[in-house]
């Protein structure tokens, strides 16, 4: 489609985005609240990053176009904020008129200078050792509304900040952590309203979604991700059937999972808020939860005034994989068989890619965009057909999925979807009944990795050793630039270890991302072409970010401990 | 967090090594004396011998002679005795020690305890110490915010500093005046700073990070701008607004 009337279309809009843009970057605002209306333009003031995805439409998509094909190569490093915790750093930065705001392990704030990355100020919260968290004490960054911060904590707590000072202005719990919820997404600050999901899907939690009082913390709205008796979709956790010969759990809506741990999207006209639900609890033993266990791995759409559902849809129906839904919400106005279509752009961890009407709901197209043979394709409504396979035999993709949480983006100069994908991954799944004990850990696994020589390394979640020992006969990574409209590749580029990193593109068509292996690379948006790398050391597991002040273009990523600045040599 | 609380300790017991009881602020004694009336008398008693073979008026205790010892058996109690662990934070647990160092002669009694809530009006009246000070997210931010002051000074600190601000300033929050070098002056209250660069809220609340390089001038004054008090505010008035702050133990 590309040369395409609409298509150009697109890219004058982006030409005519970039002029106001240029407009505005002129004079520097000075440091003023975030208001509401700020949050919903956010494109329109690129010098900053006002959200954990960079807008509501959160297509990690950036303005700004001082950084060019053509002097990518000359990038330098600027400064290095070293965190002061061990283990992954999954944050992405907000830069709001010249302060940069970070979150860093377990729940500590920063205001840091984004030119040089010295500090303002510190936060700390202790979380109470309560805390339960199944893969590690991550946060993934901040809300802010007028001159307040939103942090969401490992132990349940909603906490508001002074962004001038970092002092609490007050702090609720949310969620009970004795019971497995937690908290590691960046909060939505939506109108006048902070809006958190809760994690814990390893633990047996019952999720939802809740919105509260910016002012006050207090709760608006409550959305059950497993809808309770009575209410629409309960009917999908399907009582057992009378001697049953397996372990069947009646209750087994009341811990079903359905956690939130990346942070959702919003369109300020729909006024609908959507959020990607994760795995049913438990994770494997999906025999014990009869039916389709509604709304575990959906993307919901949410009134953003009332919580009220408006639609749904449900891309791993009854999920025996770990298929999670949580990956990022990506809103985009794209044309679809001729005519423009407000879509929702959608690379699952089940190894489809999908494109839904964001308004309807409806099922607009499903396509692997890995090989993926848990299902054959999708009936007329979007229901994936599901090929279990046989007992024994691998399932791609494998557990941790053809993405996750990684976040993809959406450039509409070049109208491609960007995802950080893994490739040639698969498991040998298996199911082990398991009873729901409060707090404890509520898998009911019995997979293992499916590998090319018996007991080869294998993939994990985690981070690997100095050397690729799991190779590329375990999977490897690769971002992959989608064509919306069919689903097909434009361009693959291939990394040897797999890649949790997410994908930043601007309008000077250079995509940011990272890799395990601790490259931080720039490439060519249309080609895929690598334009420049720089080896940061760490593993990238958070998603590059950019921003601009007093005239100069400044790009962030978290690589192992480490959060770098890069900019254009002086 | 008890290496938090213990690195907060650290700061306001500085000034209470190896000194003699006298030389205790008589605010922390008063403050300590209701604490202990509140959390210690019912097992070592107003006496302070509550306890078989242990008496805390004598001065001289069975396990430790620092004021640092004493800190850690208050909050972190003794194993396998009834002396359990206290959640005090600095502020108190200073108290506490300046009264548990002159308990054999300081009455109780003699106390008349600052009025948290008349102090907050002298401090948002007549002390006008909310027209920069600011609290639980009221008041303007040039001077630090004191909505946790009460957990990190201790009441002698507190008293000090309403009749001697610059003494009890941290340096860290020193006066900052830097020109740059087309002449532009900006003056704020220092956040942080390192060989090239510094950081500060200037007047207008706003986060700067100046480069040393593009200034002209750069000076750190270490006069505090806040007024004394000892004229202009009574004495009860003083306890008043030392008990309001003692209060503010943040969120």
């Amino acid at each position: 489609m590309a040369g395409s009337a609409s298509q150009k279309w697109l890219v004058r809009s982006a030409g005519l985005q970039a002029c106001l843009v240029a407009l505005l970057l002129t004079g520097l605002r000075a440091q003023s609240s975030v208001t509401a209306d700020r949050l919903a333009n956010a494109a329109k003031e690129p010098q900053n990053w006002l959200t954990y995805s960079g807008g509501y439409f959160s297509q990690r998509y950036s303005a700004l176009n001082q950084i060019d094909l053509t002097n990518v190569r000359n990038l330098e490093q600027k400064w290095v904020y070293q965190g002061a915790v061990a283990g992954g750093w999954q944050t992405t930065p907000i830069v709001v008129d010249g302060v940069m705001y970070i979150t860093q392990r377990p729940n500590d704030v920063l205001a840091l200078d984004p030119k040089t990355g010295r500090v303002f100020w510190i936060y700390q919260h202790v979380p109470s050792p309560e805390a339960r968290v199944c893969c590690g004490s991550n946060n993934r960054g901040l809300g802010i509304l007028g001159d307040t911060l939103f942090m969401a904590t490992l132990d349940g707590q909603l906490i508001a900040l002074d962004a001038k000072s970092g002092k609490p202005l007050w702090r609720t719990l949310v969620a009970d952590p004795k019971a497995g919820y937690s908290f590691t997404l960046a909060p939505l600050v939506v109108k006048d309203e902070v809006i958190v999901g809760v994690g814990g899907g390893e633990y047996g939690i019952r999720g939802y979604i809740s919105a509260h009082d910016a002012k006050t913390g207090k709760e608006r709205w409550r959305f059950y991700t497993v809808p309770g008796p009575g209410e629409a979709g309960h009917e999908t956790w399907r009582p057992c059937p009378p001697n049953s010969a397996t372990f069947c759990d009646p209750d087994a809506w009341k811990h079903g999972g359905g956690s939130i741990w990346v942070t959702g999207s919003y369109d300020p006209v729909a006024n609908l808020t959507y959020w990607g639900v994760g795995n049913a609890g438990p994770d494997w033993s999906a025999d014990q939860r009869p039916g389709d266990n509604l709304y575990t791995d959906s993307v919901v759409a949410l009134d953003a005034d009332t919580g009220k559902l408006r639609w749904h849809y449900q891309f791993t129906p009854h999920d025996r994989y770990d298929y999670d839904s949580v990956q990022v919400p990506v809103l985009a106005d794209i044309n679809w068989n001729g005519g423009p279509v407000k879509a929702m752009l959608w690379a699952n961890r089940n190894g489809n890619f999908y494109v839904l009407d964001r308004i309807t709901g409806r099922f607009l197209m499903g396509k692997a965009f890995v090989k993926a043979n848990w299902l054959s394709g999708f009936d007329e409504r979007g229901r994936p057909i599901q090929t279990v396979q046989p007992e024994g035999s691998p399932t791609w993709p494998g557990n941790q999925g053809g993405t996750n949480w990684y976040s993809p983006s959406f450039s509409p100069r070049t109208g491609l979807f960007y995802v950080s994908a893994w490739e040639d991954y698969a498991t040998i799944f298996a199911g082990t009944p398991i009873e729901y004990r409060e707090g404890q850990q509520f898998g009911g696994n019995a997979s293992r990795p499916y590998v090319a020589v018996p007991g080869a390394p294998a993939v994990g979640g985690g981070r690997r050793g100095p050397i690729n020992s799991w190779t590329e006969a375990a999977g490897h990574g690769a971002v992959i630039a989608i064509d919306p409209e069919n689903g097909s590749h434009k361009w693959k580029f291939d990394m040897t270890d797999v890649s949790i990193a997410g994908i930043l593109t601007t309008a000077s068509d250079v995509l940011f991302t990272g890799s395990n292996e601790g490259y931080f690379q720039a490439l060519n948006a249309k080609t895929g072409a690598l334009l420049w790398k720089a080896s940061l050391g760490g593993p990238i597991a958070s998603a590059p970010m950019t921003f601009q002040i007093d005239g100069k273009q400044y790009v962030s990523v978290v690589s192992g401990l480490s959060l770098v600045t890069f900019a254009l040599r002086d | 967090m008890v290496l938090a609380l213990l690195a907060a300790l650290s700061t306001v017991l500085a000034s209470a090594q190896d000194i003699h009881p006298a030389d205790y602020p008589r605010a922390d004694i008063e403050y300590g004396a209701r604490i202990y009336a509140a959390q210690c008398s019912t097992c070592h008693l107003p006496t302070g011998d509550g306890i078989a073979g242990v008496n805390l008026r004598s001065g001289k205790f069975r396990n430790v002679s620092r004021d640092q010892d004493l800190a850690r058996i208050i909050t972190s109690g003794i194993p396998q005795t009834a002396m359990p662990p206290f959640k005090f934070d600095a502020a108190d647990v200073a108290g506490i020690i300046a009264y548990l160092r002159n308990m054999n002669t300081f009455d109780p009694a003699s106390v008349k305890p600052g009025d948290g809530r008349r102090g907050q009006a002298v401090f948002e009246g007549k002390g006008r110490c909310a027209t920069c000070h600011r609290v639980n997210g009221r008041g303007p931010r040039s001077a630090p915010d004191l909505s946790d002051v009460g957990s990190l000074r201790s009441a002698g600190s507190l008293q000090r500093s309403l009749l001697d601000p610059s003494s009890q300033m941290m340096p860290i929050n020193r006066p900052v005046r830097a020109v740059t070098k087309d002449g532009k002056v900006i003056t704020g209250r220092r956040l942080n700073e390192d060989t090239y660069s510094v950081q500060l809220i200037d007047d207008q609340e706003h986060l700067v990070s100046l480069t040393k390089a593009d200034l002209r001038e750069f000076t750190i004054l270490k006069t505090s701008p806040m007024p004394s008090f000892k004229d202009t505010l009574e004495a009860d008035e003083q306890a008043d607004v030392v008990a309001y702050l003692l209060s503010l133990k943040g969120l």
